[in-house]
């Protein structure tokens, strides 16, 4: 057989249909994630043509984006917010779609619910109309984000025609400094990348950095590749994921598990495969890693200083750093850990998995949140929550001044009544820095969970190395 | 969908690069269920600008945007097109288009039209000196006119035909019901499948 890519092995594998000259691939899709925001019109779609779900057990449902995190026994308090709620409880009642609402034990971020339960699993399609279905990339999954239309498609035919992407293999040599986590590393190769310089792309994420790292930290990897204009991000599968998913709710067992291993085993990149474009970085030489601007792709490490647009070569490059230093109201040679934070968010599919809170708890065990900073912690499931309450993580935060919530999107993004006011400046463990994106008005700096909690203790950008 | 051949209108020039889809729309206005009513939304921050080019009376009827590179980054909410499509934007130009976006566009008949920058610029130029000037995008000819300037565009041949013929890509996939219905039959018998499990 010819040498193939990862992408390559999983996407063949899935073909129903070949196109032929310009038509694009008819492509399987194995599992389907749904959310209260992306979903409703393609329910109403559906509605309209007399159309079924064809399967809905490939498919389950959360509330997200909308829940608020606190009082979540009491009707959500936004009409339209409600609304959207409400219209999934239906659509999911009436095509009978498998929904974990809120407040049930289940529920929580989608990217966050499904490889919890097990239902992530390698070598498979996964969609969802949330473009950090990438997420699910790190188990060697062909993961990604895709438009309401499209939801209905998948809905409607468990298929979406779609044409081949190139390849991109990031080969991260070198292991992790001591502080230095999967977060920095994810940003240091979108800074290196630029934000499109991933479209068209799957990227796969290889070398001994990523071999080391665990399968909640490849999440985090894989979560931010749409960062890079990459629609998916993937790992090959190995005894970490394996051992990861052994024992979860949806995984197989007995002779079924010892077949699917065996063929989890063969999807990796063949030696021989070659992919249409490289990129080598060295992680040993990375420090913490935080933006500055207001795209993922403006990011330094946090020892450097807020970049002079003056100095930068390309105009458009220079048009946006000069409006992004604007809207974040930083002066040009400020040392990024001068940076006072008014708001630290600790969550997100990027960061709201139990490895996230534990690492920020040991930081903050000890120690107080700065005096005029709030913080957020807020898990990416109930599951996840009700992990960290067992560990006691929970008192750790509380301990130090900081607000323990319920599971959601919650502040990533201005849909929910968690967000910034205008003016108002966060570090926050979410994947995007957009204007706006926390709140209108908002200054975002994206983070690590260790930076994060730094911050929160110092009230400006740092590491655990600046505390005391 | 409404078949798509050729557009004239005017011409809009959002001398921006990155315009990510929460700048086109913001998550605050994604709440509607509904697939109208999203014009309110498109580019709600950047409208408390009266600078901002979409309160410039010679342009606010405009119909065809004219934006830097790496435009629709971001989110996959379609969103975004409905809000452009319900101001009346019929065809966005730029040099490089993130890919969820282009895709959501061709679903929609909202044509995503790839230029070189270059071009872009020619065009922004024409555009400002002569703000409310028509520019013509011919499909066919894959083509932009206006005045003097004529530039060409890419886009997919798949996407260009299913909007010259205003195809439906469910209805075009459901000519496919055995193809799916034999890949089914094939799939291993250990593939998760989102039941509640009993054990």
């Amino acid at each position: 057989m010819k040498p193939a890519t990862l992408p390559e092995k999983v996407w063949s594998s899935h073909v129903v249909h070949q196109g032929d000259g310009d038509e694009p691939d008819l492509l399987y899709i194995d599992l389907h994630l749904v959310h209260e925001v992306t979903s409703p019109q393609a329910f109403d779609g559906l509605r309209l043509g007399g159309r079924r779900v064809r399967r809905p057990d490939l498919t389950i449902a959360t509330e997200d984006h909308n829940v608020p995190t606190v009082d979540i026994d009491r009707p959500i308090a936004d009409l339209t917010s409600r609304t959207q709620v409400e219209a999934l409880r239906r659509n999911c009642a009436e095509f009978g779609v498998r929904l974990h609402p809120m407040g049930d034990a289940e529920q929580g971020i989608v990217h966050v619910v499904g490889p919890q339960l097990g239902l992530t699993q390698p070598g498979m399609t996964v969609v969802c109309g949330d473009s950090h279905t990438s997420t699910h990339g790190a188990f060697g999954a062909l993961a990604f984000g895709i438009g309401t239309y499209e939801v209905e498609h998948v809905l409607a035919t468990q298929t979406l025609p779609l044409r081949p992407f190139k390849t991109l293999a990031v080969t991260l040599d070198g292991s992790l400094p001591s502080g230095v986590t999967a977060k920095d590393l994810i940003l240091a190769v979108i800074a290196e990348l630029g934000t499109g310089g991933g479209q068209g792309y799957v990227i796969e994420y290889r070398g001994s950095a990523v071999a080391a790292l665990s399968m909640e930290a490849r999440m985090t990897v894989c979560n931010m590749s749409i960062e890079a204009g990459a629609r998916a991000g993937m790992i090959a599968p190995d005894g970490i994921t394996f051992a990861y998913l052994a024992g979860r709710p949806h995984a197989p067992t007995g002779a079924e598990w010892d077949a699917a291993v065996a063929y989890w085993r063969t999807l990796h990149s063949d030696q021989e495969a070659t992919f249409d474009r490289e990129v080598v970085l060295d992680a040993s030489s990375l420090g913490p890693f935080v933006t500055w601007g207001t795209n993922p792709g403006q990011g330094l490490p946090l020892s450097e200083r807020v970049p002079d647009p003056a100095l930068m070569a390309d105009d458009n490059e220079r048009a946006a750093a000069e409006r992004a230093l604007s809207y974040m109201d930083l002066a040009p040679g400020t040392p990024l850990r001068d940076v006072a934070v008014d708001t630290v968010f600790l969550g997100s599919c990027t960061n709201g998995r139990i490895e996230d809170l534990r690492a920020a708890a040991d930081v903050l065990r000890g120690r107080r949140v700065a005096r005029g900073v709030r913080m957020l912690v807020v898990p990416g499931s109930m599951r996840v929550r009700a992990q960290a309450e067992s560990e006691g993580l929970h008192e750790v935060f509380v301990a130090a001044g900081a607000q323990w919530r319920m599971a959601g999107c919650s502040m990533c993004l201005g849909m929910n009544p968690d967000q910034l006011s205008a003016g108002e400046r966060s570090a926050s463990t979410s994947n995007r820095n957009f204007e706006g994106r926390q709140g209108k008005g908002g200054r975002t700096h994206l983070v690590s969970p260790l930076v994060a909690a730094a911050t929160a203790v110092r009230g400006r950008l740092s590491s655990p190395d600046d505390l005391d | 969908m409404e078949p798509f051949e050729s557009h004239t209108g005017v011409g809009v020039p959002l001398r921006r690069s990155n315009v990510d889809t929460d700048q086109i729309i913001p998550a605050v206005y994604l709440k509607r269920v509904s697939r109208t009513g999203f014009a309110d939304g498109l580019f709600a921050a950047w409208r408390s600008d009266p600078g901002f080019v979409l309160n410039v009376e010679r342009y606010s009827a405009g119909s065809v945007l004219v934006a830097g590179p790496d435009f629709g980054t971001g989110s996959s909410r379609e969103h975004a097109v409905w809000a452009l499509a319900d101001h009346g934007f019929r065809v966005v130009i730029s040099s490089r288009f993130a890919d969820i976006f282009r895709g959501n566009a061709g679903k929609q008949g909202l044509l995503a039209a790839q230029c070189a920058q270059p071009d872009v610029e020619l065009l922004w130029q024409l555009l400002e000196r002569e703000p409310g000037t028509e520019v013509t995008v011919d499909l066919h000819a894959k083509t932009v006119r206006a005045k003097d300037l004529t530039v060409g565009f890419d886009v997919d041949d798949y996407t260009r035909w299913r909007l010259l013929e205003g195809l439906d890509d469910i209805a075009l996939t459901l000519r496919h019901g055995e193809a799916i219905d034999t890949f089914e039959r094939s799939r291993p018998g250990w593939l998760p499948t989102t039941t509640v499990p009993s054990h």
